[in-house]
């Protein structure tokens, strides 16, 4: 589905990505790690489209694309950002539409807001997501899994095929993260791909199908979690093991 | 409690009016009397009804010092062109025209060149103020033309026993809270106000959202000067001086954040009758006049303090 063939970036003197590979299936969920500055957001950044990269090709559905920030949602990728980008005064409804809100016609001309309609569907994504987020709910007041959920929920809106996510679970309670770890299997299970950056090793080793290493904008691993451990993938991170 | 604590500010403010109406009404008798009541009506629209744009203004995070000065402009402007002879119309719409431009120029420098709305808004009021003395030469406007009588009747008059102002405010307030529940734009509105970058990621046109709510605030501006004109009589460039700290007190005490983020139509038209009816008690209970502006200064600073202790229980809630 996605394929990245020699992708590289280079900001001035800095090459934050070298020659990357990368290929993801459908309902394919890929842990993608690395220390800090290995050039994982990077990577996440020029899926989503919000970077060009300065060489290297990206093919989505067989067919080389340029990405844009629109044209990737168009593709059906969505992307989850670490601080989530949720307006805390609104609903969780309100968030998930935000920016593609619905609307009925009062009288026949005049477009107003569909709230039954959007409340409706928000609280399907949510259902669909396991989460116990209600859609009135206003942001400020919920749980760090619950505002992960509402921006997985808006994620979701589009039917998307690929989702990025950047450290879903930092900043969140051993709890939240299990429930974070349940929507992404529910992802999977519904044919979703998922690129999960972590760095927390027993979330991908808890849900990936496969894990690629990243070191100095380097690929210096990819291979499904049955075949490696923590202690290998860990030792790839620092440098100990070269590549595997 | 929690579902007190929860209830939204205008309701409170809604509370303290008629508590404050209810005293006065036993303490003063000239209080209750028509005359009392129907002047006070008068005077909270005119505020009332800047103050709906000024709230959109503050949920979206902005603030628009420059109402006062751009009613003074526009009142000027209007006052101007009828006394050239041209009709009401044509006077109405130099008006409103020269506040959209204000509002236009308010709004491109916040929206796209992103400068501060505080000091970009500080500079409008004196820059329209200032255009209002060089355009009147600092001259009293009284002789409206032919169309005169109509524009008396229209700031002045009344209808069904309540003067045309309420009548607008009344419309206009209706029509801002349809506004803010149902429309695509006042839910963008508020989103600016609580998260701009996040906002922007979700693909909404952030800086039109922002130009248009200053758009609205100078307009509504225009229309209250207008009316006003009509009230009064005559005009001069003094025409809304100082009248930002009142619509920015309503719509504070009325419940808009000034971090942005929330507000709504209700709560800017209680709060200017709140601000309105302090006024009026004041001066009938004989407090000297010279005070106004301590108890309306004070009264912005307690509403803040309010919501600052409300904010600090529902904080606490879960």
């Amino acid at each position: 589905m996605l394929e990245l063939l020699s992708v590289g970036m280079r900001f001035g003197a800095v090459e934050a990505l070298q020659a990357v590979d990368l290929e993801l299936a459908p309902g394919e969920v890929v842990g993608l790690m690395g220390d800090n500055g290995a050039g994982k957001s990077t990577l996440l950044k020029i899926v989503a489209g919000n970077f060009a990269p300065t060489s290297g090709e990206i093919r989505w559905d067989r067919q080389a694309v340029k990405l844009t920030p629109l044209s990737a949602r168009e593709h059906g990728i969505e992307a989850v950002y670490q601080d989530l980008a949720l307006c805390d005064n609104l609903s969780a409804t309100a968030n998930v539409f935000l920016g593609r809100e619905l609307h009925r016609r009062l009288l026949g001309v005049l477009p107003v807001l569909d709230h039954a309609a959007m409340r409706k569907r928000s609280a399907e994504l949510f259902d669909e997501l396991g989460s116990d987020t209600r859609p009135d709910d206003i942001v400020r007041r919920m749980s760090g899994g619950q505002r992960q959920a509402t921006a997985l929920a808006r994620a979701r809106l589009s039917a998307p095929r690929l989702m990025l996510l950047d450290e879903p679970t930092a900043a969140i309670s051993v709890r939240q993260i299990a429930e974070v770890l349940e929507l992404i299997r529910s992802l999977r299970d519904q044919g979703v791909s998922v690129l999960l950056i972590s760095h927390r090793m027993s979330d991908v080793f808890a849900v990936a199908d496969r894990v690629v290493v990243l070191r100095r904008g380097r690929k210096v691993a990819d291979k499904g979690i049955a075949e490696s451990s923590p202690e290998e993938v860990t030792a790839l991170i620092t440098g100990a093991i070269e590549a595997a | 409690m929690k579902s007190l604590r929860r209830a939204p500010q205008s309701l409170w403010v809604t509370l303290t009016v008629a508590a404050l109406a209810g005293v006065m009404s036993l303490v003063s008798e000239p209080f209750a009397s028509a005359d009392n009541i129907f002047n006070i009506s008068r005077n909270f629209a005119f505020i009332g009804l800047i103050a709906l744009g000024q709230t959109a203004v503050i949920a979206n995070g902005g603030i628009d010092l420059s109402v006062g000065s751009v009613m003074g402009l526009a009142g000027i402007v209007t006052g101007l062109v009828l006394a050239s002879g041209q009709p009401l119309v044509v006077a109405a719409a130099a008006g409103l025209g020269c506040a959209l431009l204000c509002g236009l120029i308010n709004g491109a420098l916040v929206a796209y060149l992103r400068l501060s709305p505080f000091v970009v808004t500080l500079g409008m009021l004196s820059i329209a103020r200032s255009l209002a003395l060089v355009i009147s030469n600092n001259r009293m406007i009284h002789d409206f033309g032919p169309d005169e009588e109509l524009l008396l009747s229209l700031g002045g008059g009344r209808f069904l026993g309540v003067a045309n102002p309420v009548w607008l405010l009344v419309v206009a307030a209706l029509c801002a809270a349809g506004w803010f529940r149902y429309s695509r734009l006042a839910r963008h509105v508020l989103a600016v106000g609580g998260n701009e970058d996040s906002t922007r990621l979700a693909g909404v046109p952030v800086a039109r959202v922002k130009l248009t709510v200053y758009v609205l605030s100078s307009l509504l501006a225009g229309v209250s000067a207008i009316l006003m004109i009509g009230w009064l009589g005559a005009v001069t460039n003094a025409l809304g001086q100082n009248y930002e700290l009142r619509v920015i007190a309503s719509a504070v005490i009325g419940g808009a954040n000034l971090m942005g983020g929330e507000g709504g139509a209700f709560g800017a038209v209680a709060g200017a009758a709140l601000i309105e009816l302090i006024r009026n008690s004041l001066l009938l209970l004989g407090v000297d006049p010279y005070w106004q502006g301590a108890f309306i200064g004070g009264s912005i600073i307690a509403a803040m303090l309010v919501e600052r202790i409300r904010r600090t229980g529902r904080a606490g809630d879960h």
